[in-house]
This record gives C-alpha cells, sequence and structure tokens, in this order.
C-alpha cells in the first residue's frame, strides 16, 4: 500500500477481487462473441480465507487460421446462447484449434497474470510454434517489440500442469505507465484494473478485446 | 544467536542426498541391464545438471533417438526447476537413503512437466526465481537486470559447482540481505528508491536494554519517501520470499515411513507466497509467526478449547491463553498444547527446511538467512496431519 501518489503499478488481493466482479461484468455488457469468465475459487488446506485463491476462466474458445474466430458457448457458462448448428458444423474442420484463457493473481509480483492452452479438435496440445502461427501480426510485433512480454511455459499456480503464460515480471511497470501514477485517486478500488491489463495482454495473445471494455477505462 | 552464520551456510551448501539412479526399464536395450548410477545431489542442485555424471553409466544401454532427460520418484515425474533438497524432504516422508529415482532418456510427458533442454533451461528458471525473489524484497527486478553477463554466468557457475565463497561474493552486490534479529534489512542502502536518485543515510538503530526504541534518522531526497508513513512501511515492513509445499498424512499415521507414497502433484499444495514482516511488539518473529501468516489455519496460535466435564473450565482456558505467548514448543509437537488442544483442528505433523525439523520459535530471520536457497527463496516442507475427510481430497 504505497502513498496514493506513487503507486506502483500493483494491486492488492482483496482489490484483485474486486476487479475480477467488475471484468466479469463488463465483458457481459460488451456483448462479444467470446464466452463469459468464470470465477473458479480454489481451497487450499489451512489458508482457506485468503483473498485471490482461485482463477479466471474463459474456455472453449474456437480459432480459425487467426482469420475468424466462433465461439462455442457450452455448458461451462451461465448462458446457453442457441448456437447456430449450421455454422458450427461448417468450420469443424482439421484445422480448427481451441483455446483456454485463465487469470489467476500472482501474490509475489501482486499482479494478475495470464494463463492460455490451446488444443487441436482432436484434444492434441498445441505446441508453441502452433499457437504462434495461430496469433495475429499485431500479436507478433508485440511480443517481439516489447521486452517486458514473453511467453513461456509455466506451472498453472491451481492445475499443477504446464500452461503457456505471459512472464509478470514487468507488469507493474507498463500498468503504472499506463494508468498513472494517481490511478489510486481516480479509482481507489482498482476496478479497472483488470480490463486495463486484459486489454494489453490480451493483444499479445490474440485475443480479441470487445470495444465495450476500452470504453470504460 | 548470530544472524548469519557462515557455518550454517555452509552446512547447507555442503547437503547432498545420496541417490541410486535406475535406467527406466523400457529403455534399458542390453542383457544384463545396466547397474543403477550411485551419485551424490546437491541439495540446493537441480536434478537436469546431474545428467552429464548420470549418462555416461547408461548410454550403452538407450535406445536409438534423441535424448529428452526427465526423472521419476515412484512413478511421479520429478519437477526439474524444484532443487533437489526440497524435493526429497517432501517426497520422502520418511528419509530414504540412498533414494531410489528413476531416468529416463524418451517420452517426456509434456503434459506434466514443462519442457528442460539441459543446464541452459535450468539457469533461465534459477534466474527468473531470482528476479521474483528480488522483486519481494526490494519492489523490482532491476538489480538482477542489471548484473553483468559476466556476473549472472559466475553466480549461476558458482551454484552448479557448489562454490560457496563465489556465490556469496556476487550475490552479496545484489543487496538482497542479511535480515536483522529485529527483522530490518541490513542493506548499506536500505532504502530503495523507486526512482535512481540519492540514496538516504540511516544514521544509527539505538536499542537500550530495557525498552527496545527504535530510532532512525532518516536523510532522504527520494521524492518516493514523501511521508513518515513511507519511511515507515519501508523499514518496518518488509517481505520475505518462501516457497511452501505442503502435504496432508492421514491423522492415523504413527509413523512417517508408513505415508503411502505420492503419486500425483495434484496431492501437494504448493503456495508461492511471501511472508509479510512486522516487527511483533518488541519481540523478534518467529519461525511459528511467520508460518501463522502463511496457513493460519494450521499454526493457529489460540487453539480452539475443549472443556471437560466438571474440570477447571474456565481457569485452566484463561491461563492458556496467557501461556500461549511462552510456552515451547518440541519439535514435532508443533501446535500441540498439553492442556488446550482442540480435536477437531488441523495440527502440523511437522516442518523440513534443508533437511531439517526446526524448532518452531528460532527467530525466522535466523531461518531465512541460514536456510534459503540460493535462489533466495525458503523452500519449506509442510507435513499436516489431516482429520476431516475433506481436508484428504484437497
Amino acid at each position: 500500500m504505497a502513498s496514493v501518489c506513487h503507486w506502483d503499478g500493483t494491486l492488492s488481493p482483496s482489490d484483485f477481487d474486486s476487479s475480477v466482479s467488475t471484468l466479469c461484468e463488463r465483458w457481459r455488457e460488451a456483448n462479444t462473441d467470446l464466452p463469459q469468465w468464470l470465477w473458479m475459487p480454489c481451497h487450499m488446506a489451512g489458508a482457506s480465507s485468503c483473498n485471490a485463491m482461485g482463477y479466471l476462466a474463459m474456455e472453449n474458445v474456437y480459432h480459425q487460421n487467426a482469420k475468424e474466430e466462433v465461439s462455442c458457448e457450452g455448458s461451462i457458462s451461465g448462458d446457453m446462447e442457441l448456437v447456430d448448428d449450421a455454422t458450427l458444423v461448417k468450420s469443424y474442420k482439421d484445422d480448427m484449434h481451441v483455446y483456454d484463457y485463465h487469470i489467476a493473481y500472482n501474490f509475489n509480483f501482486r499482479v494478475p497474470v495470464l494463463y492460455f492452452r490451446g488444443y487441436q479438435c482432436d484434444g492434441c496440445p498445441l505446441k508453441l510454434g502452433d499457437i504462434e502461427k495461430d496469433l495475429p501480426a499485431y500479436s507478433l510485433n508485440v511480443l517481439r517489440e516489447s521486452k517486458w512480454t514473453f511467453i513461456t511455459q509455466e506451472d498453472h499456480p491451481y492445475l499443477h500442469r504446464p500452461w503457456y503464460t505471459l512472464h509478470p515480471c514487468g507488469t507493474n511497470d507498463w500498468m503504472k505507465s499506463m494508468l498513472g501514477r494517481d490511478m489510486p485517486n481516480k479509482d481507489p478500488h482498482m476496478l479497472h484494473y483488470i480490463s486495463a491489463w486484459l486489454s494489453v495482454v490480451g493483444q499479445a495473445v490474440g485475443l480479441r478485446i470487445p470495444l465495450g471494455l476500452y470504453k470504460s477505462l | 544467536m548470530e544472524v548469519c552464520s557462515e557455518e550454517a551456510v555452509k552446512y547447507v551448501w555442503e547437503g547432498a542426498i545420496p541417490l541410486q539412479v535406475h535406467l527406466h526399464e523400457s529403455e534399458v536395450t542390453t542383457l544384463p541391464p545396466p547397474p543403477p548410477a550411485l551419485v551424490l545431489g546437491s541439495r540446493i542442485g537441480y536434478f537436469p545438471l546431474l545428467v552429464p555424471l548420470i549418462k555416461p553409466y547408461f548410454s550403452s544401454a538407450l535406445p536409438p533417438g534423441e535424448d529428452t532427460v526427465w526423472f521419476d520418484y515412484n512413478g511421479l515425474p520429478l519437477k526439474w526447476y524444484v532443487p533437489v533438497g526440497v524435493l526429497f524432504d517432501l517426497l520422502c516422508a520418511e528419509p530414504e537413503r540412498p533414494w531410489n529415482i528413476t531416468v529416463h532418456f524418451r517420452g517426456y510427458p509434456g503434459e506434466v512437466l514443462t519442457p528442460c533442454e539441459g543446464e541452459d533451461s535450468v539457469k533461465w528458471s534459477y534466474i527468473n526465481s531470482l528476479k521474483e525473489a528480488s522483486y519481494v524484497i526490494t519492489g523490482n527486478c532491476k538489480n538482477v537486470m542489471n548484473m553483468s553477463q559476466a556476473d549472472q554466468f559466475d553466480l549461476w557457475q558458482s551454484l552448479v559447482k557448489g562454490n560457496m565463497d563465489g556465490y556469496l561474493r556476487i550475490s552479496s552486490r545484489l543487496k538482497l540481505g542479511p535480515l536483522g534479529e529485529d527483522c530490518i534489512l541490513k542493506r548499506s542502502s536500505s532504502l530503495q528508491p523507486r526512482q535512481a536518485t540519492d540514496e538516504p543515510e540511516i544514521v544509527g538503530f539505538n536499542r537500550p536494554t530495557q525498552i527496545r526504541t527504535p530510532v532512525i534518522m532518516v536523510y532522504t531526497r527520494d521524492p518516493s519517501v514523501a511521508s513518515i508513513c513511507d519511511a515507515y512501511e519501508l523499514f518496518f515492513k518488509g517481505r520475505i520470499p518462501v516457497r511452501l509445499y505442503l502435504r496432508n498424512v492421514d491423522d492415523n499415521l504413527e509413523d512417517l515411513e508408513d505415508a503411502p507414497t505420492i503419486d500425483s502433484w495434484e496431492r501437494i499444495s504448493y503456495i508461492n507466497r511471501a511472508v509479510e514482516i512486522h516487527k511483533e511488539g518488541g519481540n523478534y518473529m518467529t519461525l511459528k509467526h511467520a508460518m501463522r501468516t502463511l496457513l493460519p489455519e494450521i499454526f493457529d496460535e489460540v487453539p480452539m478449547l475443549i472443556h471437560e466435564a466438571g474440570a477447571e473450565g474456565n481457569h485452566e482456558a484463561d491461563s492458556c491463553f496467557a501461556d500461549s505467548e511462552t510456552v515451547s514448543v518440541t519439535r514435532n509437537d508443533l501446535v500441540e498444547e498439553t492442556s488446550c488442544t482442540n480435536q477437531q483442528s488441523n495440527k502440523a505433523k511437522l516442518i523440513r527446511i534443508q533437511g531439517i525439523e526446526p524448532d518452531l520459535d528460532i527467530p525466522f530471520s535466523w531461518v531465512v538467512n541460514n536456510l534459503k536457497y540460493p535462489d533466495y527463496f525458503l523452500h519449506i516442507c509442510v507435513f499436516v496431519r489431516a482429520t476431516s475427510p475433506q481436508a484428504k481430497s484437497t
């Protein structure tokens, strides 16, 4: 909790929780084709009353050749939207990839972190090279040019398996540049933090951020 | 008690696990199969670094193909970025000597283990951990990022070769410790300015014998220290990097030897979170206090009371509260206070750090300074006795 005029770009666990709710709301209101974000709480023996324990999940994002994105809203999301079956059948080709995105709080860096993974339709996981082929040009530029955004593979903090991730070590610096050192004055509970953060990291991984999210910043 | 004991640190650096490494049967192409390799694994080192020592034993027996080396213990693939000593302390509930490990040169389990391409991957992982530790301690990664290539190389080589003196010489330039007994970080430039302006001076730290009254005079032109509150935060608060590995064992277990082997990493709770340091009402912070900040339910200071029918009841309860600060705790009876235990609560069975089961009353600063790993993290294994069914399913 640095003094208000000298915000260091980080987020406390309880502010992460409030920011999560705001993101989910914004995402819903933005009326995007993409699936909803769902909060998945995680209990850990001995520390169950802790804030920010868990992750946000947006799964089953269909992706075809970096040109088209079709979403598949299955039972994982609360809303059962009517899906055009004809569209799905047509798109269900071998080169259709499926992506899952998770957002978890990193207690050491005190920032959110994005985890993602991709599969072929048969469940076979995608390697980094395949994922990069799916990324639009602007993402590849972001990854190449920024020293802060690079994709690595790390163990998911709750699922104990390797996921791709963007390393969190520079996040507080660029969040501070983006939102300004007096952010806590404008937004004492950091409600917009995750939305702002996602609008940047989303670009690095080719996630189409709905315009509604930008407008509210 | 010395704040940082070179003897203790040397002891830690020299710690090693005797390993008996077997080639996985599916990869044995010779008859008779090769005998296991006997290798010493440095506690503070990593498994992939042992491959050059191990491979010669097995290279003639391997099937054709490219090497993708990984290790397992009782079928559990070993996370290569976790130090050897931590894996041993965690997975061998009852220490097994030599430790029987299986090596594989094929069939890397990519869905369970992050990829490892030999020494470079381990070095990269180590430097990232060091950056994370540095961020926790100082608020940024600059000191690690600004290390010269030569220093980074030398630091890594001293770890690989077990050269403690070389390591201490280079790592001291990172200014990440040691921690004072009062948990104030003793650094020549204790205030890390958020913008690189002049460094403040600390004039003196006065501690009269009866009353611990810190007197600090700080001269600074650092604009980020805008108030007494900022200075207070920087001096009296701090964060220590800790990685905690929690394993539940059945309450009915008398002997750790009988603990079932871990068959999946889902059975281990991994907590990568810093311990926040505050001055504890004039006393130094103990290991118990530190564990309580991370696992409040397990290291609960005030256990729930069970009143026996007709017993002293409240009076006993009161004396229990009064004594809870000063009760002396023996090694394996961590939260068992004889007259006041709640039989329903989780009771920690034991804590292992660097193969040692430390007394919970030891000053936390001593534990940090002497038992931390070269990545500046304190890796702690905790075995928790679980009573309720829901605890077992974690």
